[in-house]
């Protein structure tokens, strides 16, 4: 088996006495989209935070093409190549378009701390290619804090490709926008795997998203992975439907049919 | 033994009026997220008017009456001021705020001064409690005794306040979160007016229960800040218990202080400060302040770009008017705009750090002073030549800048500042209290600059060219890499970590490098007065840079600069009258209500308003 783009082994983290993320291992495959989804509450959140570096994992170990990359910190992580978005956009509101993306590259171009040159200046064309990609080239010189919340979420795609990662980190990329646009950033986002061979996991709430272009589906309920597969093997899961139809095992009143 | 107890019964005495303000101070920011400056002038008018009841009414009982009293006319005068000055001011950004509460020190310095006079009152002795007592051998003032009685049933009583009753209860919630107890209907606006009036009656307790000890005079305001400031920030922001507690440890403190360690009592209140803040952060009894992304709340910044020619051709011609001045023969003029240009400096290396970082530096006098004791201290005992001076200065006070930052970046918002504040507090009273150095209170003297450079035209154009280069620079850095790395910190942390910005590094060595900015004004400061005085390094220097800067206009890149401008000419003009502070207060409190984007900012929208100039983004 060739070896995976992004792997983790065993990954947990317990806040006090719950267990948060249990026993977490699966791999991300080169050019692969892949989607891990739970109801509210499953650790989707807690497990990409411990891939980013932003929170301590309990035990376990995350490898990026298998280099150990646990305990090391966001930024250090971003520069190993994998790149990300938040769940809720973070940009830099006071800059324009294209001085966000440009940042972006300063750093990756290790510029940061030169304070000779214009900034904007800097790696114009280069910035302008990533906005194109994400369909947001006229937009650039636009004020960033004035855009449409989909526009937002584009424009935080181009940043996040801007060091040519690896590896894509999607924290829930279409919360928050419109049934229409949602669908149109996921289609951008498969075509871009297509394109540049970059490997994606995404975390996602809105099924039709994840069904329509996810290669493969991981699904997490309660801290732990219950199912895996195709489309078509999640849809057909019994598993899969307990958990999101009822049945009672997100509460806990039913312990026997996650052991099942 | 009895000495020791005798010493712990005074410090308890003292931390009586400490713990009140202090109290007080605490209450009001836990509601309205505002750091009253103002607060040392409630306290204040605490004590002028309970000197002035106790002129009046007769006896024990009148005594008593008077202090009680006093709170009710402080807390009245409380209200008054946030009604008509902070209300209308709540919506402005963070921090804004606090440029009020300065104004209303103006304001009321001068009120005070007319009302009271200028001269010192000392407090009258409390009826029937005149002598001492001997408590084991040691003679204890019966007013102190009367004191720990008090303060206990204060503490006591607010403790009840607080916890027991619904007012409390709400003033606790909205401690927490204030939108939510807008939510459930309760209406704010009278919250916070409420919780202003009882935090005010505090302080006014606290003047007029300290006179008997103390007294009154017109500097008693900046006088209780740092101490308040000390105490409020041990014992957590918004904690009442950890008022009480950081109180009675800073009086004790002090009461040992000066008694084995005289000369340097200042600096082990900074420095037991420091130490707990290490250990923790948010005080003894604080919770982590819930900062969302600081620095940027009201309406986001606009994208900056380098000046347009038009731009620069009008700035060129300005400079070149004030390179023609001297043809005036003004001697007067040069050292008057001599002193314009390094104020201007100074100011815009505040706003590099404020404006750009996002960084809230309540302590920038620090530097500023700092680089002109490096200076003064280098002549005095080294005859170093001055032209080496001017490059070790700046240097000096960057690397003490580099120190502070390095501890004080560990927090965030008002703890940041106030930790800024503390360490620039440390830095004064170092120099206050180690004369046999720096000459303490009579300052370092006779530093002139070289030869060369005695003449006031050469002096002139040598500041001219010195801050009008730094402001450039400033001006340049902002748009380079680096710059744009400081406001991607400040606008998002948490995009910047997660692309590969190491954020911290970039503002500490930000705080370094507007820390020497500030050491060259200093130095061309020491060297155009020939003197230097622990004052340059006071809260006051550092609060007039922090005025012009949110006056000029914080998110606009030239409001440093324009803001110290306007303000020192203006003050210069004022200076003029008798009840300068007053005018200059009242101006103040109406730029902050009338123009709450600055100077720059207002003037920007104005133009855009009229079609002068193009509207960004439609």
């Amino acid at each position: 088996m060739t070896q995976s783009v992004l792997e983790t082994r065993n990954l947990s983290k317990s806040f006090g006495a719950i267990k948060a993320v249990d026993d977490v291992s699966f791999a991300l495959q080169k050019g692969e989209l892949l989607a891990l989804i739970g109801p509210n509450g499953a650790g989707k959140s807690t497990c990409f935070n411990m891939l980013m570096g932003q929170l301590k994992e309990t035990s376990g170990q995350v490898f990026l093409h298998g280099e150990k990359i646990t305990g090391l910190l966001p930024r250090q992580i971003w520069r190993k190549g994998v790149g990300r978005t938040f769940q809720i956009t973070a940009t830099y509101s006071s800059m324009t378009v294209i001085e966000n993306v440009q940042m972006a590259l300063l750093s990756h171009h290790r510029e940061i701390m030169r304070f000779l040159p214009y900034a904007t200046r800097r790696h114009h064309p280069e910035a302008l290619d990533l906005l194109d990609m994400v369909h947001m080239a006229d937009q650039a010189d636009r004020h960033c804090a004035v855009l449409a919340y989909g526009d937002l979420k584009r424009m935080e795609l181009a940043i996040a490709l801007a060091h040519n990662p690896s590896v894509l980190l999607m924290d829930e990329p279409t919360a928050g926008m419109a049934p229409k646009e949602r669908v149109a950033l996921m289609q951008l986002t498969a075509q871009i795997v297509d394109n540049f061979g970059v490997s994606v996991l995404f975390t996602e709430h809105d099924m039709d998203v994840v069904f329509g272009n996810a290669h493969r589906i991981m699904v997490l309920n309660r801290g732990s992975l219950i199912a895996e597969g195709s489309a078509e093997d999640i849809r057909n899961n019994p598993l899969v439907q307990d958990v999101y139809l009822g049945g009672g095992s997100v509460f806990g009143a039913d312990e026997e049919v996650l052991d099942a | 033994m009895e000495l020791f107890i005798a010493q712990i019964l005074t410090g308890l005495a003292n931390a009586s009026s400490l713990f009140l303000v202090a109290c007080g101070l605490s209450l009001i920011f836990g509601v309205t997220r505002i750091v009253n400056f103002a607060h040392g002038s409630l306290y204040m008018i605490g004590a002028y008017t309970g000197y002035t009841l106790m002129q009046v009414l007769p006896g024990a009982i009148g005594f008593w009456a008077a202090i009680a009293l006093s709170g009710v006319v402080v807390g009245i005068v409380g209200v008054l001021i946030e009604i008509l000055v902070l209300r209308p001011v709540y919506k402005a950004p963070e921090l804004f705020q606090l440029v009020a509460t300065f104004g209303v020190i103006l304001v009321i310095q001068d009120v005070a001064l007319l009302l009271f006079g200028p001269e010192d009152l000392l407090g009258p002795r409390a009826p029937g409690l005149r002598g001492v007592v001997r408590i084991m051998g040691e003679p204890v003032p019966k007013y102190d005794i009367a004191l720990l009685v008090i303060t206990p049933i204060v503490a006591l009583v607010l403790w009840y306040l607080m916890t027991k009753t619904r007012v409390g209860v709400l003033v606790r919630a909205a401690t927490q979160d204030r939108e939510m107890v807008g939510a459930l209907g309760v209406n704010q606006a009278w919250l916070f007016t409420g919780v202003f009036a009882l935090g005010s009656a505090l302080a006014g307790l606290g003047g007029a229960l300290q006179l008997p000890k103390g007294g009154a005079d017109l500097l008693m305001d900046f006088n209780i800040l740092a101490p308040v400031f000390v105490v409020v920030v041990i014992g957590g922001m918004g904690s009442l218990p950890g008022a009480y507690l950081a109180a009675i440890i800073i009086s004790v403190l002090n009461v040992f202080g000066v008694t084995y360690l005289p000369q340097s009592t200042l600096v082990l209140m900074f420095v037991v400060m420091i130490v707990v803040l290490m250990f923790r952060p948010y005080g003894l009894f604080g919770r982590e302040e819930v900062a969302g992304e600081h620095g940027q709340v009201g309406e986001p910044e606009r994208p900056i770009k380098p000046a347009s020619f038009r731009v620069r051709l009008v700035t060129s011609i300005m400079l070149l008017a004030l390179a023609f001045l001297p043809l005036l023969g003004s001697t007067y003029l040069l050292v008057f705009l001599t002193d314009i240009l390094i104020f201007c400096l100074f100011a815009a290396s505040l706003h590099f750090l404020l404006g750009t970082g996002g960084l809230v530096s309540f302590g920038h006098a620090a530097y500023f002073g700092g680089g002109a004791y490096v200076a003064a201290l280098l002549i005095t005992y080294s005859d170093t030549p001055m032209e080496l001076t001017f490059v070790l200065a700046p240097i000096g006070a960057g690397l003490v800048a580099l120190v502070i930052g390095w501890l004080c970046l560990r927090l965030t918002g008002v703890y940041f500042a106030m930790l800024t504040l503390a360490f620039a507090q440390l830095v004064w009273s170092l120099v206050f209290q180690w004369g046999t150095v720096t000459g303490g209170d009579d300052g370092l003297v006779n530093i002139w600059p070289a030869v060369w450079l005695k003449p006031t035209v050469i002096y002139f154009y040598f500041a001219l060219i010195f801050s009008v280069c730094g402001i450039l620079l400033m001006r340049h850095v902002q748009h380079s890499p680096f710059g744009y790395a400081l406001r991607a910190a400040r606008d998002s942390q948490r995009q910047a970590e997660a692309t590969g910005i190491d954020t911290r590094r970039i503002q500490l060595i930000a705080f370094g490098f507007a820390g020497f900015m500030g050491g060259i004004a200093g130095a061309l400061f020491v060297f155009s007065k020939g003197s230097v005085f622990p004052n340059e390094l006071e809260i006051a220097r550092s609060f007039d840079a922090l005025i012009v800067v949110f006056l000029g206009g914080v998110k606009t890149l030239a409001g440093g600069v324009v803001g110290a401008g306007f303000f020192k000419g203006l003050e210069e003009t004022l200076l003029r009258f008798e009840y300068w502070r007053l005018l200059m207060g009242l101006l103040i409190i109406f730029i902050v209500i009338a123009a709450p984007e600055g100077i720059v900012g207002s003037l920007r929208k104005v133009g855009e308003h009229l079609g002068l100039k193009k509207a960004k983004d439609q």
